[in-house]
């Protein structure tokens, strides 16, 4: 064995070789990704055409468009001049020219902080909601917040939304003060029934009295003022909020025990729900009057926007209710064994942890509303649709159409796109928690 | 030492109504009930006071009259001097009819987009999440006015169709004609008419297809038929399937099941297709379908369709990859796997947000109001309201049609959901 040869055995290792130019990079990537059969290789193809198509006949469109002309007749003349006579281009000098009516609707243009400000209290009076980092003294901002809201947009004396306001108090006082001395059964009737007698019979007078006495007050904007996007975002903002505790109740009633108080929240929900909403808002606008006593009649964005708040509730009830059936069992039974009323565990132990679940169906629900608030356009509101077709009927604006939806549309998209993230944010955060 | 409690006393004191748990549900449902009755009645006295201040009634006795007013797409024979029940006839199959047309194509679009947006291809899944999330985003107001608009603003006008050097051209062969009065396309018409006379050129639009009804009835009996016996075959195949292990080959037998049969009704029918042209100022023949059809049709379709892709989607990442390779450590043939194993859990996820998407789709269609299409909110809860000036019935009538179409498609959804559910613990 010796004497054999020594074979040769390498003592150093080839570099490595570069993969082939088809296996790395860009052109591996195609190949995986673009073509791998004849089938996506088709697909991939079609796609691209598509995305062409749309490109070249849109593209020169927008870039070409036309942002400073105050009429469509100057914005034409100026393509006219611009290219070889025959090419497109967009015009959106109308957005330039009519931003804040777009924004706004007819509200007074010195008064345009108003909505700005009434926005800014609604965030900072829903910060303590959304993050529960904040202190919890900021919920004082959030319980004030919708009076101030509602009197810097409509404006008028103060005194209203005080009054009004006021009513909660006697309502907590009630409370207390009964609870204290009877059952709380006697208490939370107290709790409804007096501040009603006093809104009904005492808020009005109250109001104009003081206000008599010491007028302090802003200038008073009618509701046909209101138009544009802040009518969208009035009208949702304020249904979405005075629906939350509505569609709470209701999903509290449809899973209750009591067989009177379950049938009225679920003939409720499913008339709400079955019907479309423009069948509800011409029932705002033509019916609301026949049920309330003779003589009276309201404004009608305050009816839209109690329609539409009837309308979310039911949705949100439902929302609420997956809620609180994806609870186990044993939560409703711990809160049973620890001695606790049923308001005490709806409050302590399960509402807590349903909310928090519905929370991305919520904002779905928001999502869904704040969308289908283009619809009271029907009724002869100016939402962004209707001040659009009223845009067209001017002189200088007659006949223009794309420009006016793509705005709309884009500002929607963005809205709707973010929310709609936000909700799927939350959905994986309460996965992970949950797991 | 141990305290004893008191015994409790017998009988009934009025303060049980309150403190007892026993008794105070009682309590708590009668209050309720008498709030309730009490705003009933409330809201009612205030209507029948208004109603008198106006010195209107309530009753139903308008339907019988004439309505006066003319509906240009109607499914039904349908003439101005009929009555207002017709004319709310017509439009709700007008409601019927474009909400099943915008199921059929939402779920086909549906289902497509969902399955390419989980493609590999790249440029395809992104291509498909941009059209799913612009037309989520998006009001469907907005698209049907916008798909309005392409249809009257940018389509081609017919007397460009018109002459030696037209500008335009019908697509198809010659078949469909695109236009800014809508889109035409062929119909079939019978020769040998079992309903007697040969169904003559329709006056109005979609009406072509209630004329020849009888031989409408004959070809949709036939395939019934059809695909009866072509459950038979396949029943059949199972059963050797079970005796033998084999499975026959079946498809050719149950294709010519489904063609054949009704290719010689067609024939025996004498089915022509007859495809509209230009005559005077306008295309004639064929079926007419109204730009408001189009946009209405389409917008709803493409908006909820967009739904439809991401509830598909789930539906089918829903079902883990073990159960196909189960299905194929079990022996199941590849081509059989997706119809036994898949398809049966993945369904069980995706068809009660489907049938909730067509629900919303149905209430969508009220949307109409846009582009003028004349369905039940046009017909019954519009025009009729105007001229007979009866809000109260007319819009409850209108809320009875979309609130039982609701309870009755909900309602199989139930019944569904019942008969799928996992037989668990």
């Amino acid at each position: 064995m010796s004497d054999t040869p020594i074979t040769y055995v390498r003592d150093t290792m080839l570099p490595q070789k570069a993969p082939p130019t088809s296996e790395i990079g860009p052109v591996r990537w195609v190949r995986e990704n673009l073509f791998s059969s004849p089938m996506n290789a088709i697909l991939t193809i079609l796609s691209l055409y598509i995305v062409y198509t749309v490109i070249s006949h849109v593209g020169p469109w927008l870039i070409n468009g036309i942002w400073d002309a105050d009429s469509l007749t100057e914005c034409r003349e100026i393509i006219a001049a611009s290219g070889d006579g025959h090419h497109s281009a967009a015009c959106f000098g109308v957005i330039t020219a009519r931003w804040h009516q777009l924004v706004f609707g007819y509200y007074p243009s010195e008064l345009y902080w108003r909505p700005v400000l009434a926005l800014l209290v609604f965030f900072v009076g829903i910060a303590p909601v959304l993050f529960p980092s904040l202190p919890r003294k900021l919920f004082i901002v959030s319980m004030i917040a919708p009076f101030l809201c509602f009197w810097l947009l409509w404006g008028g004396s103060i005194w209203l939304p005080i009054s009004i306001a006021l009513g909660f108090g006697v309502g907590v006082v009630a409370f207390k003060l009964l609870s204290a001395s009877a059952s709380s059964l006697v208490a939370i009737i107290g709790a409804i029934v007096l501040p009603l007698i006093y809104w009904l019979y005492l808020s009005g007078p109250l109001a104009s009295g003081l206000a008599s006495i010491v007028p302090l007050g802003i200038e008073f904007v009618p509701s046909r003022s209101f138009g544009g996007f802040m009518l969208s975002i009035v009208i949702g903002l304020s249904a979405i909020v005075i629906s939350l505790p509505l569609g709470i109740l209701l999903a509290l009633g449809r899973q209750s025990d009591l067989f009177i108080i379950k049938t009225c929240a679920v003939v409720f929900i499913e008339v709400i729900r079955g019907v479309p909403l423009i069948v509800w808002l011409f029932t705002a606008q033509l019916l609301l009057n026949y049920f309330l006593p003779p003589g009276s009649n309201f404004d009608l964005t305050l009816r839209v926007i109690i329609m539409v708040t009837l309308f979310a509730s039911a949705y949100i009830a439902e929302v609420v209710r997956g809620g609180l059936a994806a609870l186990p069992k044993g939560q409703y039974e711990g809160g049973d064994s620890l001695g606790l009323n049923y308001w005490q565990s709806m409050q302590l132990i399960i509402l807590p942890q349903a909310l928090k679940i519905s929370i991305p169906g919520i904002v779905n629900t928001f999502i869904g509303l704040f969308k289908d608030t283009t619809l009271v356009v029907f009724i002869g509101l100016f939402d962004p649709l209707g001040i659009a077709s009223a845009i067209r009927a001017t002189t200088e604006w007659n006949g223009i159409y794309w420009e006016l939806f793509l705005f709309i549309g884009i500002m929607f998209f963005i809205s709707c796109f973010s929310m709609g993230r936000y909700s799927l944010y939350l959905e994986k955060k309460l996965q992970r928690e949950h797991r | 030492m141990s305290t004893l409690t008191d015994p409790p006393k017998p009988g009934f004191r009025l303060s049980q109504l309150i403190y007892d748990t026993r008794y105070r549900s009682i309590t708590i449902q009668v209050i309720a009930l008498a709030l309730i009755v009490a705003a009933f009645w409330w809201l009612g006295n205030n209507t029948v006071n208004n109603l008198n201040a106006l010195g209107k009634d309530f009753n139903f006795g308008f339907l019988n009259n004439a309505a006066g007013y003319d509906i240009n797409q109607k499914l039904i024979a349908y003439n101005n001097q009929m009555s207002h029940g017709r004319a709310a006839l017509v439009g709700i199959l007008n409601t019927l009819l474009v909400a099943f047309l915008g199921c059929i194509a939402a779920l086909i679009i549906g289902v497509f987009v969902g399955v390419l947006r989980l493609s590999k291809n790249w440029v395809v899944s992104k291509l498909m999440a941009v059209y799913v999330e612009g037309f989520r985003n998006v009001p469907l107001l907005i698209w049907i006015l916008l798909i309005g608009a392409v249809m009257s603003e940018s389509m081609p006008q017919p007397r460009e169709f018109r002459g030696e050097n037209a500008t335009q051209s019908m697509y198809f062969s010659d078949n469909v004609a695109v236009t800014n009065r809508g889109i035409w396309i062929p119909r079939i018409g019978f020769t040998n008419s079992v309903s007697g006379e040969e169904a003559v050129a329709p006056v109005e639009g979609a009406a072509a297809v209630a004329s020849g009804g009888l031989d409408w009835l004959l070809v949709l009996g036939t395939l019934g038929l059809s695909l009866f016996a072509m459950r038979l075959v396949r029943q059949r195949a199972d059963r050797i399937q079970q005796a033998t292990g084999e499975r026959p080959t079946t498809w050719y037998q149950r294709l010519g099941l489904l063609v054949i049969p009704v290719g010689i009704v067609l024939f025996l029918l004498g089915a022509t297709i007859v495809s509209p042209y230009l005559k005077g100022f306008n295309f004639t023949e064929g079926i007419h379908l109204r730009n408001s059809l189009i946009a209405l049709w389409f917008a709803l379709s493409l908006y909820t369709g967009a739904f439809i892709a991401e509830i598909v989607r789930a539906g089918i990442l829903a079902v883990s990859k073990g159960q196909s390779e189960a299905a194929a450590a079990l022996g199941i043939q590849p081509s059989r796997t997706m119809n036994l194993v898949i398809l049966p859990q993945a369904m069980r996820v995706i068809i009660p947000p489907l049938i909730s998407q067509f629900l919303n789709l149905t209430k969508n269609s009220s949307l109409a109001i846009a582009v003028g299409y004349m369905d039940v909110r046009a017909t019954l809860g519009g025009i009729t309201i105007n001229q007979t000036g009866r809000e109260l019935e007319g819009m409850l009538l209108m809320g009875a049609f979309y609130l039982a179409l609701s309870l009755v498609i909900s309602g199989g959804m139930n019944y569904y959901n019942r008969s799928t559910q996992l037989a668990e613990r």
